[in-house]
């Protein structure tokens, strides 16, 4: 179901045609980075830390390096150090340890071999001699004085004064408005909780792969999965200490991503070896490596504290998030502390948060990152003030929805927002009308990303035959190039599939940032309408020349140019292209950009839920998720952004979980014990798309692809709560939890 | 070390090829034969992405040793279609958009024909327990369910028609 509030009628923009790369990927044609073979490639294998915190005293590669097939070994003595304030710095420690290992699975060394086999057996006979330290791994603990230091360096930077001592603790940010204590003591009712999460994995089935062909010239070409190739360049770079142009990174087509992808762990080991050895040299991380090396979201401890007034208004909200960055800081916290109350309207709040480093591995973007944990606290106190006030749980969120020129918590007025729209989609929707079968719980919750704009890039020629070369520099992550060519078809009224929409390499198109804050269709597709409008100024001065009249005279609407005086039939794009030789040559355009105006996104969720009182499995019955796109381009694969968020988000909110034991070693390396979602575990999802578009793009796109992980979690909560009678404010809520928490209600009487 | 010698027939073709005794089927079939549709998402069998129809069952081919195979018949994702006329799964996955990065999607295809061959009238369940062996972290598997649920009853209609 789509909603849509005003916006122009489209041709192409808004239909479901097959996208243009779907073939190769149904007939298993499509290449990602894995599948590439070049004549006379190595193997790569990465030899990782056993220990969670341990000094690395010494490296003997004497005995590998005599094992057969072994043709490089590089360890952290190869690798310069960056100055303390490069931004890539913490990157390059994370992709080989230098004196320390800060987490299990810190790359210590890696071998590049005739054979897998040959690169993982010389692998494991690298003898490294370490001294263990004492480690951290629980993030209140790592915050105490006297906590095992990750670095000596960290003095945390936000504090009122300046700290004398080092620290596990990053940075504190802090956001404040209005008067709290007046505001609490305002409130009719107070609510207020701590709620704990743990550090969970992107879950993409491609584990990170790619091949480097260092050349004699000094040069290299790497093929890679990533969601930013340009980024690869940037980062291998700045990992070996060389000069960009030394570099071409080509895009195979990436395996999921989720934010996980926007960041390196091969590509310069890869390189390195392939420069020493004189062959090209593939490395593939193995599942395990996955989860031990790469990628989670943070574990987190957030405490919020809600004041309302009897009839619901929400008045003071106090927030305190401390967020796990795994070995080196981030920006985690910062993110919670923007979201943690943007979908309501408070007049006094005291937001502060805390970045926090501990002995695991270094966190990336996953899905809107930071803003589920805070979702999860904020939500669910809404819910419990609903409740406690009987009020319905939507109109409680539409009493404090910001909308247009209200000020968003984290500094600026919110521009043309869909928030409101989502909450009456839901509230008005079959699923929420209808009653919870009987002995179900329904939660509802909404949820806030801040979607983002930066560089992009588009070349768009047009061929001889009337058919079009659309090339970006975003890798296709869900669909994008069936939005791109959408767009193009659009502008240049020539059929979607006479559209050729093609990733480029680092060399063929413009510069264009990572695939991130759900910006690919939305920053990218702009510059893809910048360079068709381009063209279209082109091809009416070719219509001028064929016409030989004045080019005012000569208008492009619906694929072909008319004149105005009506003196000459109308030429299709096809016509002038045909003629293009003789009236200028080749017709192109490139369009490059900073995307401004990135359109906020909400979503708001509604579960039915039932709990087996016996076993505290809860099974989701029913879901619907309402989200504001501004505009869907394919609404085939908005709604496949929508469901894909939500289930990730089922599997965050029930199952799935980082378990590390006592000496820092993670016990779930694995699909099996880190199990996300299978298709027996979910009903259908039901998506209402919902279309307030974005002023600032020429189709009102908004971007898609994150915030519907964001409310699955308090929504599933508060549908637990519903259910049983209990609040759980820890996840995941596993069958043993929540047994747990039916058994303590049981006992307390309820 | 001597390598093992193994004749198969794989998506309609005799093929021989040599590998290591320790070998998994799903790295003889990308690094000897050079057939790329299965993927390794685990190297376990957690995640059905190197799905293939072995003798007739669904296998996970990074569980199955490569001299196993001798002898043995074997469809992957490459051999579903028939010539250049897609296989109706195929079809609906593409008309369903029920792919987003693609990379889980050939084992998806293989075990949803393994259920259609053997089960031609799945019920959503059926559908959704045959295929919980494969994982897909993009779609929450709504799309699949569904487009395999439209190619059971073109495949019925094609056999009725």
């Amino acid at each position: 179901m789509t909603i849509t509030e005003q916006r122009p009628s489209y041709r192409y923009v808004g239909t479901r045609p097959v996208r243009h790369d779907g073939l190769d990927k149904v007939v298993g044609k499509a290449r990602y980075a894995a599948d590439l073979v070049l004549p006379g490639m190595l193997y790569g294998h990465i030899l990782r830390s056993p220990h969670a915190h341990a000094r690395i005293v010494a490296i003997d590669t004497s005995a590998a390096e005599a094992m057969p097939g072994v043709r490089a070994i590089i360890t952290g003595a190869d690798f310069g150090d960056l100055p303390a304030d490069d931004p890539e710095r913490n990157m390059t420690l994370n992709l080989m340890a230098r004196d320390k290992v800060l987490y299990e699975g810190h790359a210590v060394a890696a071998v590049a071999a005739a054979t897998r086999r040959q690169a993982k057996d010389a692998a494991e006979a690298i003898a490294v001699t370490y001294e263990v330290l004492p480690h951290t791994l629980d993030i209140l603990a790592a915050m105490e004085p006297g906590a095992p230091l990750l670095h000596e360096d960290i003095f945390t930077t936000g504090l009122d004064s300046e700290p004398t001592e080092p620290s596990n603790v990053a940075n504190r940010t802090c956001y404040e408005r209005g008067d709290i204590e007046k505001g609490f003591a305002e409130s009719d009712i107070v609510v207020e909780g701590e709620f704990v999460t743990k550090p969970i994995h992107q879950g993409y089935i491609e584990p990170h792969a790619c091949v480097a062909d260092t050349g004699q010239d000094g040069k290299t070409v790497i093929w890679c999965s990533s969601q930013g190739h340009f980024r690869v360049r940037s980062q291998t770079a700045a990992m070996l200490g060389w000069d960009t142009s030394r570099i071409k990174v080509i895009p195979a087509e990436i395996g999921g991503g989720f934010g996980g992808k926007t960041t390196i762990y091969l590509e310069p080991l890869a390189v390195e070896l392939s420069a020493r050895s004189g062959r090209p040299v593939k490395m593939v991380m193995s599942r395990d490596e996955v989860f031990r090396a790469t990628g989670p979201t943070p574990g987190s401890v957030i405490r919020v504290k809600l004041g309302a007034t009897g009839d619901g208004r929400i008045i003071a909200a106090k927030a305190w998030l401390a967020y796990e960055s795994g070995a080196f800081p981030g920006v985690w916290a910062m993110l919670g502390c923007m979201c943690v109350v943007a979908p309501y309207n408070v007049e006094n709040f005291v937001i502060e948060g805390y970045e926090v480093v501990v002995n695991k591995p270094v966190n990336a973007a996953y899905r809107a990152p930071s803003a589920p944990m805070a979702a999860f606290a904020t939500d669910t106190l809404v819910d419990e003030i609903a409740q406690r006030l009987d009020i319905d749980p939507i109109d409680l969120r539409l009493l404090n929805c910001p909308s247009a020129g209200d000020q968003a918590p984290y500094g600026p007025k919110w521009p043309l927002i869909g928030l409101r729209e989502c909450l009456e989609a839901i509230r008005d929707s079959e699923h929420y009308r209808s009653e919870p079968a009987p002995g179900h719980g329904r939660g509802v919750a909404s949820g806030f990303w801040f979607n983002i704009g930066e560089a992009s890039s588009a070349t768009v020629n047009l061929n001889e035959n009337g058919t079009a070369t659309v090339v970006t520099g975003s890798p296709d992550i869900g669909g994008s190039r069936a939005s791109m060519a959408l767009m193009a078809a659009e502008e240049l009224g020539i059929d979607v599939h006479a559209i050729q929409p093609v990733v480029g390499d680092t060399e063929v198109v413009g510069f264009t940032d990572v695939t991130e804050g759900s910006r690919a269709t939305f920053a990218t597709g702009m510059a893809v309408v910048e360079a068709c409008r381009d063209l279209k100024g082109q091809l009416r001065g070719r219509a001028a020349r064929m016409w030989e009249c004045e080019v005012d005279d000569v208008e492009w609407a619906d694929g072909q140019a008319t004149h105005s005086g009506g003196e000459h039939e109308p030429l299709a794009l096809a016509d002038i292209t045909a003629e293009a030789g003789r009236t200028g040559g080749p017709l192109g355009a490139t369009a490059s950009l900073n995307a401004r105006g990135a359109g906020p996104a909400f979503s708001v969720q509604v579960v039915d839920v039932s709990v087996d009182e016996e076993t505290g499995r809860v099974t989701v019955e029913r879901y619907t998720t309402a989200q504001d796109a501004g505009t869907a381009i394919h609404p085939d694969y908005v709604e496949g952004q929508m469901q894909g968020g939500v289930a990730q988000g089922i599997g965050w909110a029930l199952n799935e979980e980082y378990i590390h034991d006592a000496d820092g070693v993670m016990e779930n390396p694995g699909f099996l014990d880190y199990r996300i979602p299978v298709a027996s575990d979910l009903p259908m999802i039901e998506t209402i798309i919902v279309e307030v578009p974005n002023p600032n793009h020429p189709y009102g796109v908004r971007g898609v692809g994150e915030v519907g992980i964001v409310p699955p979690i308090p929504a599933l909560a508060n549908a637990v709560y519903d259910a049983t009678g209990a609040r759980i404010r820890e996840l995941p809520l596993s069958p043993p939890r929540v047994l747990a928490a039916i058994t303590a209600r049981n006992g307390d009487g309820g | 070390m001597s390598r093992t010698h193994v004749s198969c027939n794989i998506n309609g073709d005799d093929v021989e090829f040599l590998c290591d005794a320790g070998e998994s089927l799903l790295d003889a079939l990308r690094d000897e034969v050079r057939l790329m549709g299965a993927k390794e998402g685990c190297g376990t069998g957690d995640c059905g992405a190197c799905s293939i129809i072995l003798d007739g069952r669904l296998q996970c081919s990074c569980l199955v040793f490569a001299p196993e195979a001798d002898g043995a018949t074997i469809v992957t994702v490459e051999g579903i279609a028939d010539g250049d006329h897609l296989h109706p799964l195929q079809e609906c996955f593409l008309e369903g958009a029920a792919l987003q990065c693609g990379v889980c999607t050939p084992g998806f295809l293989v075990a949803a024909k393994a259920l259609l061959d053997r089960n031609p009238d799945p019920t959503e369940t059926e559908v959704r327990y045959a295929l919980a062996g494969n994982l897909c972290r993009c779609t929450g598997y709504d799309k699949i369910i569904r487009s395999v649920l439209v190619a059971a009853d073109r495949m019925k209609e094609e056999v009725a028609g």
